[in-house]
């Protein structure tokens, strides 16, 4: 019974000094922010490495959740003879919801865990420790770039997501089934609003870009320097983040949307 | 550097599709020219039953939205509930004895005000107050409305 006490009780403190560890180094990573700014170029390389290269696999899902959605939507809505009401439910389950939400799972996935990796495996090959030796701090010079870029890229995304997601959802609606197409748009852009649903989703996806790739780069930085260290911070990265993301999004969901 | 230079050429090409998605949400999805903004004049209408309007509701004239619900309040010496319209700057030229009321769109649809223009020469301007108000119908009422008077109605052919 102790035994399972004491296991419960060291479970539980080596979570919250995680949690402070990644706090601590957050801090320290933060202070690397202005010199990303004077070095932009090194922002932009991992733009490259977590956004150009996520846009294939975004602007598919994008493509394809929209267009489930519009069939899906449509056989619903038909039945209430509400068939215009489709693009409003597209637009509205994208922009406040799966735009965010999919996009920053799709992004823990494809970018979270090469950072992870990526960072991990500098660690078990000392370039991280060679760095330091040559008085380069690589919290600075190898997190921070990655972080900023993460955070930028991720409501970019996010916005591809739900743009596209919409164009599915008015192929399938308008192209396929023969929705009139201005009811459409305008029961859209007549319940769509800019500062409720759009601007809310947006920061949406900023708090899910700060959680992922936080969550990338911390666990990247604290692997153990071996190759099962480095597999294991990977799954770490994918599962902490995906729960992150959805737990962050009920959150702000109640915060944002409850009347 | 020709490396290099890709890439700057493909991440300027991603945040531009990022900022153009953002721009189609705002200008094609959402109505970010009407109405989305401060610009306009409050008007207060008090209502005796405003049955199920919420806060953004549209405001309409002859069917056309001039402007939404800002808010919804209590009024604690009337009892009335009072409804605070901002209306858009475009439209300033509506009678002072214009008529508010509360109608639904479609059988169960989502309830807005309709202002019905009067002949006075003056117009409404900030801060002002509608008078002549009609309540929204609640279908509640309705319902036993008429099934009351249908039982009377079935009473008297009986008696």
């Amino acid at each position: 019974m102790l035994d399972l006490l004491q296991e419960l009780g060291r479970w539980s403190l080596k979570g919250l000094q995680r949690l402070g560890r990644s706090n601590v180094f957050m801090l320290y990573v933060l202070g690397g922010i202005p010199m990303c700014v004077r070095r932009p170029r090194l922002v932009i390389t991992q733009m490259f490495a977590v956004g150009v290269l996520s846009i294939l696999i975004i602007f598919v899902s994008g493509l394809f959740v929209g267009m489930v959605l519009g069939l899906q939507g449509y056989n619903t809505l038909v039945d209430f003879g509400a068939e215009e009401s489709l693009g409003v439910l597209v637009a509205l389950s994208l922009v406040r919801e799966l735009g965010p939400v999919v996009s920053a799972l799709l992004f823990a996935g494809r970018a979270g865990s090469a950072l992870t990796a990526e960072i991990g495996l500098m660690k078990a090959t000392e370039q991280l420790s060679a760095m330091e030796m040559m008085a380069v701090d690589p919290l600075h010079r190898v997190i921070a770039p990655r972080l900023l870029a993460g955070i930028i890229a991720m409501p970019l995304l996010a916005a591809i997501f739900s743009a596209v997601g919409v164009f599915g959802g008015y192929l399938v609606g308008v192209g396929m089934l023969g929705v009139d197409d201005g009811a459409f748009w305008a029961q859209m852009q007549a319940s769509v609003e800019i500062r409720e649903d759009i601007l809310n989703g947006v920061i949406k996806s900023l708090v899910f870009g700060v959680a992922v790739t936080w969550i990338a780069v911390f666990e990247g930085y604290d692997t153990l320097p071996t190759s099962e260290g480095i597999g294991r911070a990977t799954t770490r990265t994918v599962v902490n983040s995906s729960l992150a993301v959805l737990a962050f999004d009920f959150i702000l969901t109640a915060l944002m949307f409850n009347k | 550097m020709v490396e290099y230079r890709k890439i700057e050429i493909l991440v300027g090409a991603f945040v531009f599709a990022g900022l153009l998605a953002l721009t189609i949400l705002a200008m094609k999805v959402s109505n970010l020219t009407d109405f989305g903004g401060g610009d306009g004049y409050e008007v207060k209408a008090k209502f005796d039953n405003i049955g199920g309007l919420k806060v953004r509701a549209p405001v309409k004239m002859a069917g056309v939205q001039i402007g939404r619900v800002a808010a919804i309040g209590f009024d604690n010496k009337t009892f009335q509930a009072v409804a605070v319209m901002k209306i858009d700057r475009k439209f300033n030229a509506i009678p002072k004895d214009t008529a508010a009321k509360i109608y639904t769109a479609g059988l169960l649809g989502e309830q807005y005000i309709s202002l019905e223009p009067g002949g006075d020469e003056e117009s409404l301007k900030d801060g002002d107050t509608i008078v002549l108000t009609s309540n929204a119908v609640v279908l509640e009422q309705v319902i036993s409305q008429f099934l009351y008077s249908k039982a009377a109605g079935d009473d008297k052919s009986g008696s």
